[in-house]
């Protein structure tokens, strides 16, 4: 598998992430170089393997829905916002 | 006491350890009382800036501590600052900074290794009493300190709370210790492991003194040698080698093994670490904390600009590959088949640990290189100098880089491994070494 240019600008357009052509011309040749490398996996025999999401087993962790004091305030980090509200960008 | 920042800022002329240094020493009552703890810029600390070493939060003051922080402020530590590393954890020399780039403490011409750089440069330099939180992913812990030759532990992956770390990738961050000695990093992991309602993969195992397993005996500790970990310089092979000789001289025992799928690890665990940490970044598009610009044109648009300005060049190359990889069509191939191959390392290394305590190898396979020969690097070739520490990382197994010798003039780390849970192994067979060989 090769990324093509287009295929990079599709990514990069769904990942929302701005290129400049630059940055595209570069990176085709970068990422090529890693997917070429990442093939080397092919080469084990998974048949009978279950994939592991986590290196350990992770059990799932129940408590009481108690209510909890949070004292922080969501909006000190931001400049974006009017009265309680994050302000954002327009959907449509 | 004021004279510890004194201190810390001509330590930060010299080496560049830091991004933030706190304002004013305060410390309170309690097992760390006395010493100065240093965070790694990807763990949130309240009302000191954390910006991940990213352009994109570089004014983010977070709210709140993350557990770990607050476990050692309730044990009456001293925060002293917040240490330089690549953006988001994604790079091996420290180099990949949006801040300042730490300096290797044997010759500031060279790296101090990554991603934890900041914590394993100032563990080797402060001159006050200092243990260092850093965090790996990888081998973000190991490698810097195998680079600047002070002591890292990389405890199992659940063994510590993540809550308030800045995710690269959930299934392998893995928040350890970087100090001068075993004692060191010992002491801290008591004090920040154990249960945390906030974070739900935290094993649910008592509290435990890790200091009672610095005992100085190695008597009938079995070792096990992978022989694929020694495929790296002769001499590097040679000094970690001389390393094994000791502790069995001083009654443990060894055998040369092979774990073959070594070689698939690196692979394995790119594809897997890219794929989380681009569903991670998705977080930072410009509204509610980061970096902000004027609100124009549609959210595509605004995010778009705001991601492309923030995100430094190797972020935008794993936001690339991990999209890519989990893409519809190439999910298959790419991010489950290296979640089958992990399935395949962990068995292995279960498999070595029923006839092994521990397991040896170098830790990297290079010495710090030189700033100008990074510089030369493709990405790929900078990915391929995890090749020893990424297997560990995959099995979320307990690890210690420590100290082993040097080789001209340069640091080389020694690589404990051992099952899961087993820190204590770790930690005894490290803190024999680190008498012995004295």
């Amino acid at each position: 598998m090769e990324i093509k240019e287009e295929t990079l600008k599709h990514v990069a357009k769904i990942a929302r992430l701005s290129l400049s052509e630059e940055e595209v011309e570069k990176f085709k040749n970068q990422l090529n170089q890693v997917l070429e490398a990442f093939k080397k996996i092919d080469e084990v025999d998974t048949s009978n393997l279950e994939p592991s999401f986590h290196p350990i087993e992770i059990k799932n962790v129940l408590r009481e829905d108690e209510e909890k004091k949070w004292e922080w305030d969501p909006l000190a980090n931001t400049k974006l916002k009017e009265e309680k509200y994050f302000k954002g960008p327009k959907i449509v | 006491m004021e004279e510890i920042l004194e201190k810390a800022k001509k330590i930060q002329e010299k080496f560049s350890p830091f991004i933030t240094i706190a304002e004013k020493v305060e410390f309170g009552k309690g097992k760390l009382s006395g010493i100065a703890i240093s965070v790694k810029d990807n763990i949130c600390t309240k009302n000191m800036r954390t910006t991940a070493g990213s352009k994109i939060l570089e004014n983010y003051v977070p709210p709140f501590d993350a557990t770990v922080v607050e476990k050692c402020k309730r044990e009456g530590a001293f925060i002293i600052g917040k240490t330089a590393m690549d953006e988001f954890g994604f790079g091996t020399f420290s180099t990949n900074c949006a801040f300042s780039i730490p300096k290797n403490p044997y010759d500031l011409k060279r790296s101090c290794g990554g991603s934890s750089g900041g914590a394993a440069c100032l563990a080797a330099v402060a001159d006050f009493p200092h243990i260092a939180i850093a965090e790996s992913t990888g081998g973000s812990i190991s490698c810097p300190a195998s680079f600047c030759g002070v002591v890292g532990l990389t405890p199992t992956y659940g063994r510590v709370s993540r809550w308030g770390l800045i995710d690269y990738a959930n299934s392998l961050d893995k928040i350890g210790c970087i100090g001068k000695t075993v004692e060191d990093v010992a002491l801290l992991l008591s004090v920040i492991a154990g249960p945390d309602d906030f974070d739900s993969t935290v094993l649910n195992l008592p509290k435990e003194d890790f200091t009672r397993y610095l005992i100085e005996d190695v008597k009938n500790v079995r070792i096990g040698v992978p022989k694929e970990y020694f495929e790296v310089d002769e001499k590097i092979a040679k000094i970690v080698w001389d390393g094994i000789k000791i502790l069995e001289s001083n009654g443990a025992s060894y055998e040369e093994i092979s774990l073959p799928s070594t070689k698939y690890a690196l692979y394995s665990y790119y594809i897997i670490a890219m794929a989380e940490a681009s569903t991670n970044l998705a977080k930072f598009c410009g509204m509610r904390y980061g970096l902000e610009l004027e609100l124009k044109g549609n959210f595509d648009e605004y995010f778009s600009k705001v991601r492309g300005i923030g995100f430094g060049e190797e972020a935008k190359r794993r936001i690339i590959l991990g999209t890519f990889a989990r893409m519809a069509g190439f999910r298959d191939a790419y991010y489950l088949k290296a979640l089958k191959v992990r399935t395949k390392i962990i068995q292995e290394f279960k498999q070595a640990f029923k006839k092994f305590d521990v397991l040896i190898a170098p830790t990297m396979p290079i010495v710090a290189p030189k700033f100008e020969e990074i510089e030369k690097l493709e990405p790929i070739e900078q990915y391929m100098m995890d090749v020893l520490t990424v297997a560990p990382n995959l099995a979320g197994i307990p690890h210690i880089s420590i100290p082993c010798g040097f080789l001209n003039g340069l640091p080389v780390g020694m690589h404990i491994m051992a099952d899961h849970l087993q820190e204590g192994k770790v930690l005894r067979v490290a803190y024999t070494f680190e008498k012995v060989k004295k």
